[in-house]
């Protein structure tokens, strides 16, 4: 029988069961809540910005290895970025799971550019993206996602990505 | 392997076109394959006798309307309705029991009657009854099973108050496979003075399902889960209900007289098929019955017990699998929904995807169910008596492949 490839490979794998930024950040400035109905994703993106610049970040939750693993390589590429080229990494991002990118823009990516073929998956794209839309609310609409400093409850703020049933 | 079985699997497939020993098919509960009779007596519709039925004076259209009216008679037959005036043809299950949560809630419920349904429904059996609950002021209660999916008729009794004027009740759980006890809780409901409806979706297409013998009110079921095409569904209503009700949907063929300000209805059941009917998938739906019939119940039920056991058995020697509901395959019915240790559901479906085993990844549709059991997403087997031993065989060898594939080390 053949055995198609999957998109678990080594890297993907990894950083699902070894992520480097799965934990709480105590002084995160920010702090939203990404769901993913359809399939029960369910994360807290906590990140801290000072003068534009993402100083630190991490994600806390529970979800499939897309999710996790997807989240984990946005964070290694997005600390000590400004905010402006974490968004420009977004939309690379965003736009290499709709199938349009070029070969320069994927390099951009590093290891995140691995979940390439998810383009070919429909029903895990929200996965891949669960973690860089979370980012993008956080950055397009600060106001809304501003950690409650001293307050251990997660989730001060909410974001549903639209999911099939 | 036994060259009986092994005869009879390749009897049975050589009808299915699209079944491969490649791809191991276990995804029966959301829709199963279609036969070549079906696919045959549906173009035959098409290429012969194909105009709008119950409406034209002309030989063509009396042809359409035989083969529709006739699929009607297999359906009553097949669930040993009284009359065809309590066939109606719907899309689907969900359809139906759309039709009763609109058309028979609108005139029969009020501020503070209770409507009951169980826990284990899937959105089609409880989704209508909260916008009911909604609409009319009624209050929807549940009532619960335990961990192994039985609801115990102490439960059920506890959970009828003299306000419950509706329950609403699968026979079949589409995620735990367990089997709910209809005619003892349809008469009890009765005694209580409610209305009982009956979703039937993943029984009729594997067990026997007589309404008289279950003294349903309502049942409501699926062609596509039952061999026949997707878009024709039905709803059985006793007469004397369904005369009661109010139509669905308003429109041509389900009126008698039209005056400009005013209407009357046409008699059942056409009162409750508004436009143009699916006389094609009814046609469809017909040649799966009478296919059913010809493979026999004997046949389908040995097989599909033979199926659930062997691949269950074999499920519960793997240490990191946990199955959902009850540990006896007895009571899965062809339904295993089960967790992997440390591999989310939808990892699972995608890696067994990869590997061409076909099942699925969610909530299954019972979201409230899912959240009772603990369980956020599971994935979910499910089989017909057209699978085979290496259809189990694959499943299984590809299950073991999932946590190495993972990264995940014993």
């Amino acid at each position: 029988m053949e055995h198609s490839s999957t998109f678990y490979n080594e890297i993907v794998t990894d950083h699902n069961l070894h992520p480097g930024h799965k934990h709480a950040v105590s002084d995160a400035d920010y702090e939203l809540e990404g769901v993913n109905p359809s399939c029960g994703d369910d994360i807290i993106l906590q990140l801290k910005i000072e003068d534009g610049i993402v100083k630190d970040g991490g994600f806390t939750g529970d979800g499939c290895a897309i999710s996790q693993a997807s989240a984990d390589m946005m964070l290694d590429l997005i600390i000590g970025k400004t905010t402006e080229e974490a968004k420009h990494l977004s939309d690379i991002f965003l736009r290499m799971i709709k199938g349009n990118i070029t070969d320069a823009e994927r390099d951009e990516l590093e290891e995140a550019g691995v979940l390439q073929d998810i383009s070919h998956m429909p029903a895990r794209v929200k996965c891949a993206v669960l973690g860089w839309h979370t980012m993008d609310e956080i950055i397009d609409h600060p106001e809304k996602a501003e950690s409650k400093s001293g307050d251990s409850k997660p989730g001060s703020g909410f974001t549903a990505m639209r999911g099939q049933n | 392997m036994n060259a009986d079985l092994q005869r009879e699997d390749e009897e049975i497939r050589k009808e299915f076109p699209i079944l491969t020993p490649d791809e191991a098919y276990l995804d029966n509960s959301a829709t199963v394959q279609k036969p070549q009779c079906v696919l045959e007596a549906m173009e035959k519709y098409y290429r012969e006798m194909n105009a709008n039925p119950l409406r034209g004076l002309y030989g063509l259209s009396v042809k359409a309307t035989d083969a529709y009216e006739s699929a009607r008679e297999a359906v009553r037959s097949f669930i040993n309705a009284d009359s065809t005036e309590e066939i109606i043809f719907t899309r689907n299950a969900t359809e139906s029991l759309n039709l009763i949560g609109y058309a028979w809630t609108a005139d029969h419920l009020k501020p503070g009657d209770e409507i009951l349904i169980s826990i284990m429904e899937h959105h089609s059996n409880l989704i209508p009854w909260q916008q009911a609950a909604a609409r009319t002021g009624a209050v929807l209660k549940y009532v619960e099973c335990d961990k192994s999916g039985s609801i115990s008729e102490e439960a059920f009794r506890a959970a009828l108050t003299p306000k419950t004027r509706l329950v609403c009740m699968t026979e079949v759980s589409n995620v735990l496979g367990c089997k709910n006890p209809i005619r003892q809780f349809a008469a009890i409901a009765h005694k209580n003075g409610a209305v009982f409806v009956c979703d039937g979706a993943q029984s009729v297409p594997h067990m026997p399902v007589d309404v008289k013998d279950l003294g349903v009110d309502f049942l409501a079921f699926s062609g596509h889960k039952m061999y026949g095409p997707m878009g024709i569904g039905v709803l059985y209503g006793k007469k004397e209900i369904l005369e009661d009700m109010n139509p669905f949907l308003f429109g041509g063929e389900m009126i008698e007289y039209v005056t400009r300000d005013s209407a009357t209805w046409n008699e059942l059941p056409h009162k409750f098929e508004a436009g143009t009917v699916n006389a094609g998938g009814a046609v469809g739906l017909h040649a799966a019955i009478d296919y059913m019939q010809r493979i026999g119940w004997d046949t389908i039920i040995r097989r599909e017990d033979h199926l659930t056991q062997y691949c269950m058995e074999q499920m519960q020697e793997l240490p990191y699998i946990h199955i959902l509901g009850s540990d006896r395959w007895e009571n899965h019915h062809g339904i295993i929904t089960f967790l992997i240790d440390g591999v989310h559901p939808h990892d699972v479906a995608t890696i067994l995807d990869s590997m061409h085993v076909d099942v699925r990844a969610g909530h299954h549709c019972a979201q409230p169910l899912l959240k009772f059991m603990g369980a956020m997403s599971t994935t979910r087997a499910s089989i017909s008596f057209y699978n085979t031993e290496q259809d189990i065989d694959h499943f299984i060898d590809a299950l073991k492949k999932v946590r190495p594939e993972m990264g995940i080390t014993e």
